[in-house]
């Protein structure tokens, strides 16, 4: 999509939210893209976005403008018996607001479907990034307690809980991730929340 | 007595001082300028020439307490006493006014290469911004 409508003042940028370059790089080499690749340890962006697992799109207008909040960002059907989500219709409408066929939402909408961190969303993440700290400095079990400590006050929030599996030794894609996921899923609440529109 | 160094990390920055632990974490005065650059006083907490009230006194006569200070500033803490260090993140009402302003969040991070980008240095592109994870 970058090399189709790049030339139209569009750019991807990509943030990976992993443990660290040699996690992320793989794909990223394998992408070959010539568009901004970063990668986000700590969770910066996650923080500043609310954004509480991946895939996460955000969309941001020539003036910096935030026009369509948080949205699963599936780029392929891979995943879609799992989520359920239909990325062709999602990229027909990024292409569509790209090329300037379709308007932005207004900012109302827009707020409408952002949701905003809370007191425990934010105190989270203030002790996942403790735990990092810690586990940059060699204190591993200390830092999986503040990351357990993390992920009952915010047991939505993915990014914490599926993504210091990596860091305390576990695979992000074993059966302590099904656990968690079957547990989640079976209280009824929602892995992936696309936006309503 | 040799009191090792407590740690206190202002949203990534961190700076290591001396601090007293009795159950809370006590600071000096100079101690909490020098972390957060904020000056405690009898009006509240003040910088750079501007001063905010503290809903209750943040400075005992042992220190400045430092679980009252991050409540007084709005700001969530989390603590780990036998490891001495603590993390003073950034509070839900100030991220979810930024959020609500629409302006995105500008960040800078690094690439592979080590080259650090910046949101804003894209103004005047529009931006898909991807959120994704090797996991």
């Amino acid at each position: 999509m970058y090399d189709e409508l790049g030339e139209r003042g569009f750019t991807p940028i990509t943030v990976a939210v992993d443990r660290s370059d040699e996690d992320a790089r793989p794909w990223i080499e394998a992408a070959r893209p010539t568009h901004p690749s970063l990668i986000d340890p700590w969770h910066v962006v996650a923080d500043l976005y609310n954004a509480v697992n991946v895939p996460t799109d955000v969309w941001i207008d020539e003036r910096g403008r935030i026009v369509r909040p948080n949205d699963v960002g599936f780029g392929t059907d891979t995943f879609r018996s799992l989520t359920g989500i239909d990325s062709g219709k999602r990229l027909a409408a990024l292409r569509a607001w790209i090329s300037g066929a379709v308007p932005a939402l207004p900012d109302d909408r827009v707020r409408a479907l952002q949701t905003l961190p809370t007191d425990r969303d934010q105190t989270a993440r203030a002790e996942f990034a403790l735990g990092r700290w810690l586990w940059e400095h060699g204190r591993t079990a200390a830092a999986a307690r503040h990351w357990d400590l993390a992920g009952n006050l915010a047991p939505h929030d993915f990014m914490i809980r599926r993504g210091t599996m990596p860091l305390r030794g576990i695979d992000p894609m074993g059966p302590e991730f099904r656990k968690m996921f079957a547990a989640w899923t079976g209280a009824g609440e929602p892995y992936y929340r696309p936006l309503a529109s | 007595m040799n009191v090792p160094r407590f740690t206190l990390i202002d949203d990534g920055r961190a700076t290591e001082l001396d601090a007293s632990i009795d159950g809370a974490v006590l600071l000096s005065d100079d101690a909490v300028q020098a972390a957060l650059g904020w000056e405690v006083t009898e009006d509240g907490l003040c910088r750079e020439g501007l001063c905010m009230p503290a809903p209750r006194p943040v400075a005992g006569a042992n220190g400045i307490d430092l679980g009252t200070l991050a409540e007084a500033l709005g700001r969530p803490l989390a603590l780990d006493v036998d490891e001495r260090v603590a993390w003073l993140g950034v509070g839900a009402v100030e991220r979810a006014r930024a959020l609500r302003a629409l302006t995105a969040p500008d960040f800078a991070l690094r690439d592979l290469d080590g080259r650090v980008h910046r949101l804003s240095e894209h103004r005047g592109k529009k931006v898909l911004l991807v959120v994704w994870a090797s996991w």
